[in-house]
């Protein structure tokens, strides 16, 4: 079985994120495998060690940068990496992005196809089902629990007041939860593999698409800004006897910050 | 707050991806794992044993040896290794070090083709553990006058003697052992449970606590005649495994250092007083600016240094320069951090005053500061002043 792996270059989740002119700066900022893309990884990993032909991929769209991001995520025990680069990964929507992935996922071939919940980045929650859309596979989001018999695959997840169970036919998306596995550390050896192992770049043209079908010409939502949130004042300490203190407690909360 | 390492002069901008991306992994798992749990383990006095299996798994044991399920990585992958081991403690960074340095290595390099294969693959998974004992206890500097010796016999040989502050000794499955035969000094295989052979725990330390420290004890203690290592004849032989040693300490020290610098700057900029944080205040300025200049300039010699060694260039004074500076800094370097961090530096919720503590014997072992001095006069001015 070909297993896929989509994979995500997100922003550590403890980079110091600063905005300048309405765009993210990315100087000085590491960049690393989406967390929740792991436990799709690891998920995957653990089907090939259970036995059977199998065969791990890692597949990625990003920029020439995202290489890094992708080897790292094959660091892990995958067989073989796939970027599609493309300066315009950044202006792409959920749309886009799923639309590339989609296309270079008929390219390379797919047995099954995981992915996490979400980036960690933009929150979108989109890109995994979208991808099921495209490809007209069945998909289940939010997985916490994953079985693999028989050519069928067997999932949980949480739903309000319970767990539901879904079964379905391979080839299908598993879009996946924390809490699906414990995902591992690289080996040293298999860090040392990775320059060893098949690692390809596509361009769009690879994956029979044009520029005019990615980035802000592709997309349908346009991100127009960036901003930080807003500082929070300090804090102020109020000094003096207790009565006084506490009653210029009252005030303040009152008056200046308006919440009694 | 979480730890931020200092790099002054971008000098990840000089290693390659896997080393970066192998130092990130070893830093993940001593965080998520190793930090938590690390000053209760030196308040008992207790080694977390399940370093052993959790660094086996990763591939980092024997990790810049060659094949026998070694991964192979470059000499600066292991050093950045013992760098992310010794910031948690210099007690990890120990245990690997006789793992990969002082017992894998000789067995790789001077062990037979039967040797290499029963023992290296189960030793890079951690489930054989080494010891190395070359230090005797009245032989620490001056290994030449070891009074350990083994004796040829019809089927093997007989070891009689004792072996000194030898780390992992009592959780040791096989000790490499350096005793004369007919007054030439030979490497040894001795096997856990060898009549004869017993490895005490040495206790009551105030350094290295969350480490194994042992005597080796031989009493007419036999061996098999295929236990001896065939190519290790001389005192070069252990002084080469002690230079692949002391090569990782020089990066491991470098952790130590770095946790040390970042734990006081962080207090320094969050403890208020005279009504401003006292980084605010020359003093401690000075202390900060020392400490960031020194962690550079050990960063600087290990990265060069990894970099001669990776090219098969580096020289056993290279090695002791870096050793020699690097603890001798990182020792000045924790105790500076122990002083900013004022009384609240005496208790385990700061590590500057663990690492001084461990640091004392990095300090003595694997030659002592002295020792390294006088090699480094030896090389430099021709003339020997150690004897």
């Amino acid at each position: 079985m070909k297993i896929v792996c989509l994979v995500k270059e997100v922003p550590d989740s403890e980079a110091k994120i600063t905005v300048e002119n309405g765009k993210i700066k990315e100087t000085g900022v590491k960049f690393i495998v989406n967390p929740y893309d792991e436990y799709g990884i690891e998920e995957a990993l653990k089907i090939k060690e259970a036995g059977g032909e199998h065969q791990v991929f890692i597949l990625t769209f990003g920029t020439e940068r995202a290489k890094k991001v992708m080897e790292s995520a094959m660091a892990l025990g995958a067989d073989e990496g796939f970027l599609v680069a493309d300066g315009s990964a950044p202006d792409c929507d959920s749309h886009t992005t799923a639309k590339v992935l989609a296309a270079a996922l008929n390219k390379i071939g797919f047995d099954m196809i995981f992915c996490g919940k979400q980036a960690i980045d933009d929150d979108s929650s989109q890109v995994g089902v979208r991808v099921a859309e495209m490809l007209s596979l069945g998909h289940a989001s939010v997985v916490n629990k994953f079985e693999l018999t028989d050519g069928k695959v067997k999932v949980e997840r949480q739903i309000q007041g319970g767990q539901e169970v879904i079964e379905m036919p391979v080839p299908c998306v598993i879009t996946c939860q924390k809490g699906l596995n414990d995902p591992r550390y690289p080996s040293l050896k298999n860090i040392m593999a990775v320059k060893k192992k098949p690692r390809t770049v596509f361009t769009l043209d690879d994956i029979g698409l044009s520029a005019d079908d990615v980035g802000v010409n592709g997309s349908f939502v346009e991100v127009t800004k960036f901003e930080p949130p807003l500082e929070k004042a300090p804090g102020r300490v109020i000094e003096g006897e207790p009565e006084d203190t506490a009653k210029e407690l009252i005030r303040s909360l009152r008056e200046e910050a308006k919440v009694i | 707050m979480a730890f931020k390492a200092i790099d002054y002069y971008n000098i990840d901008e000089l290693l390659g991806d896997s080393e970066l991306l192998i130092r990130d992994t070893v830093r993940s798992l001593m965080e998520d794992k190793y930090q938590p749990a690390i000053a209760k383990h030196f308040n008992d006095g207790t080694c977390p044993l399940e370093i052993a299996k959790d660094l086996g798994e990763l591939n980092a044991f024997g990790v810049n040896l060659e094949g026998y399920g070694c991964a192979g990585s470059s000499d600066t992958a292991y050093g950045l290794i013992n760098q992310e081991l010794e910031r948690v403690d210099s007690a990890l960074r120990s245990f690997s070090s006789v793992q990969t340095s002082l017992s894998m290595y000789p067995i790789h390099r001077w062990g037979s083709g039967e040797q290499k294969e029963r023992y290296l693959p189960g030793m890079a998974k951690g489930e054989i553990i080494g010891c190395f004992g070359l230090t005797e206890p009245d032989h620490g500097s001056d290994p030449s006058g070891m009074k350990t010796t083994a004796q040829k016999t019809d089927s093997g040989y007989i070891i009689n003697g004792s072996k000194m502050w030898i780390t992992n000794g009592t959780i040791a499955d096989i000790a490499v052992v350096w005793a004369k035969l007919d007054g030439e000094i030979r490497g040894f295989l001795v096997e856990k449970g060898t009549d004869g052979y017993t490895a005490p725990e040495i206790k009551n330390k105030f350094s290295l606590r969350a480490s194994v420290t042992s005597e080796l004890s031989f009493l007419d203690c036999e061996i098999p005649k295929e236990n001896i290592l065939p190519d290790a004849v001389g005192l070069k032989a252990p002084l080469s495994c002690l230079t692949q040693a002391r090569y990782g300490i020089a990066w491991g020290v470098i952790g130590a250092a770095m946790a040390c610098f970042d734990e006081a700057l962080q207090y320094a900029q969050e403890r208020i007083q005279f009504g401003k944080p006292i980084a605010a205040f020359q003093l401690q300025q000075e202390k900060f600016a020392y400490m960031a200049t020194e962690i550079t300039k050990m960063q600087l010699l290990c990265l060069r240094l990894g970099q001669l060694k990776d090219a098969g260039k580096a020289t056993h004074t290279q090695v002791s320069m870096a050793k020699r500076n690097n603890v001798a800094e990182a020792l000045k370097i924790a105790g500076m951090a122990r002083g900013i961090l004022g009384a609240a530096g005496i208790v385990d919720e700061y590590s500057a005053m663990r690492h001084a503590c461990n640091l004392e014997s990095v300090y003595t072992y694997e030659g002592t500061h002295d020792i390294h001095t006088l090699i480094l006069g030896h090389d430099i001015t021709g003339f020997k002043a150690y004897r």
